[in-house]
């Protein structure tokens, strides 16, 4: 028996590649679809030497990945719940990191909104159109809510509304398949192949930014949480080189994410300003 | 076909991150189904052999967890490993071993349930000869395992598939990380999120002829064996 243990630990552990230093983070699925990582994370490696190992997931589960102790870094784009997780103890500060918008995508309408407040009563009203909710607690999800409470006062019923629990991938697709209307991040649309007969319908609207953040879990909290690693990681995205690899960041020609670490205050930002992505 | 052209590119592109990807989803099925077979099959082997109170409780539970879904093992390990977790001082989630260990759990009851289908026939026929003969209970097993080798391999084989096929276990505590613990599965996955529909087709196409390559050397390897089987003495 023993040397079959020895066997099934050999067996399970080598199956690990030798430990480099490395960080986790936890992120949304948003950043990772439309390529940002893999446009600017070998540029951290080559530069440090540390591995960044990203687990992309919606926001919400991101942040209870990060409560658990799971991950080092936690960048997610809901401002609420981050301000939450620092205020509950999970890390100390917050840092700006990017921004970019999301917009309302769908077939072509024989209705022209004058405002997101008109085209979403509009929906809601006539129920024709069938609207695919992400219905999961991703950030994307989160916004749509306070979308919808904001201008309907209301969450929306019925079977035009479509509640899928799925990531912003799945949605699209489904959208694209029924030709339904959804929101959507705009750096996930630029880079999906599956379009069909969907397009923007809504956008540069102040209420549609998105900006994200980033937060190293507290190692008081977390003893085995790499602080030092990823607080190196964190300077380095808010860097003048970390911010200029992100700005730089192309799909199709097109620029995914504004950097803004080093921008005063949020509220002088607006939605139309100098950054093209807008 | 769009598609297949595409599949067919894919494997003759030599891409290193493809490789690299099947070569871990190989990799994480073969150490899971070598681990969960390694167990299953004595367990089997004494589970057809003796008779006790709960024996048929076991087989009961046992049967009804090979419909086991994979997202429900996910978690449950995701639970364990996580730091949060009984077993989070091991810093084993998002690693290859948390994959290896959630396909083991998964694929140990049906390694189980169908080794023990392939005994009885064969204990049904040896019992009273090996009563007879007075045979000591460690050859009796040994001897009953080894009769029923081609229909156990069956067994394991099908363990391997759904060990392969499965997404919903690895991705929870593998995390799908790039050049870490992402397979083939959560490779397709991911690629029908982002849309691209027909790369994410290609490498079903991918994993589909692994599976057949897999299976067909290990067919070959049973026919040798057939051949050239002499009788144990």
């Amino acid at each position: 028996m023993r040397p079959f243990i020895a066997a099934v630990f050999i067996a399970i552990t080598s199956a690990n590649a030798a430990l480099a230093d490395f960080i986790t983070v936890a992120s949304t699925t948003s950043t990772q679809n439309s390529g940002l990582y893999d446009q600017i994370l070998p540029q951290f490696t080559a530069q440090t030497g540390i591995e960044v190992r990203v687990v992309a997931v919606g926001t919400g589960q991101a942040i209870r990945i990060a409560q658990n102790g799971d991950a080092d870094v936690l960048l997610v784009h809901h401002r609420a719940s981050e301000d939450a997780f620092v205020a509950d103890g999970y890390a100390k500060q917050r840092f700006d990191v990017m921004y970019n918008d999301f917009i309302l995508v769908g077939p072509k309408i024989d209705f022209a909104p004058k405002s997101l407040d008109e085209l979403l009563n509009y929906f809601a009203d006539t129920g024709d159109h069938i609207f695919i909710s992400r219905g999961d607690d991703s950030g994307t999800h989160k916004r749509e809510r306070e979308l919808w409470e904001k201008y309907a006062q209301t969450m929306p019923t019925g079977d035009w509304y479509r509640e899928i629990g799925s990531g912003m991938g799945a949605t699209l697709n489904m959208a694209s398949a029924v030709n339904g209307f959804t929101l959507t991040d705009r750096g996930t649309w630029l880079s999906f192949g599956n379009k069909g007969d969907l397009g923007i319908i809504w956008q540069q609207d102040r209420d549609l930014r998105n900006p994200y953040g980033v937060m190293v879990v507290d190692s008081d909290r977390f003893p085995h949480v790499k602080s030092e690693l990823a607080m190196q990681f964190v300077q380095w995205l808010i860097s003048d080189v970390g911010q200029t690899a992100i700005g730089n960041v192309r799909v199709a020609g097109k620029q995914l994410f504004c950097p803004n670490a080093n921008q005063q205050s949020e509220q002088e930002q607006t939605p139309d300003d100098a950054c093209p992505a807008q | 076909m769009d598609v297949i052209s595409k599949s067919i590119q894919l494997i003759f592109s030599g891409d290193h991150d493809l490789l690299q990807i099947v070569l871990l989803s190989l990799r994480v099925s073969f150490t899971a189904t070598f681990i969960a077979s390694s167990l299953a099959i004595p367990f089997g082997a004494l589970l057809t052999n003796y008779d006790f109170t709960g024996k048929r409780a076991i087989m009961v539970v046992a049967s009804a967890f090979m419909a086991l879904p994979p997202v429900v093992v996910g978690l449950l390990v995701y639970l364990m490993l996580s730091r949060s977790g009984p077993l989070g001082e091991w810093g084993l989630l998002y690693t290859p071993s948390a994959m290896i260990i959630a396909q083991t759990m998964l694929i140990f009851p049906i390694v189980l349930v169908l080794t023990v289908e392939a005994l009885k026939p064969i204990k049904r026929d040896y019992s009273h000869l090996m009563n007879a003969l007075d045979v000591p209970p460690m050859l009796r097993l040994r001897t009953m395992i080894w009769d029923a080798r081609f229909a156990i391999y069956t067994a394991v084989l099908a363990g391997f598939g759904r060990a392969l096929a499965e997404v919903g276990a690895v991705i929870l505590v593998g995390g799908n990380i790039n050049g870490q613990t992402r397979v083939m599965t959560t490779t397709i996955a991911l690629e029908s999120s982002k849309g691209n529909l027909e790369l994410a087709l290609a490498l079903g196409l991918v994993l589909i002829l692994l599976a057949l390559i897999v299976n067909a050397a290990m067919h070959g390897v049973a026919r040798i064996g057939q051949r050239y089987q002499v009788t144990r003495q």
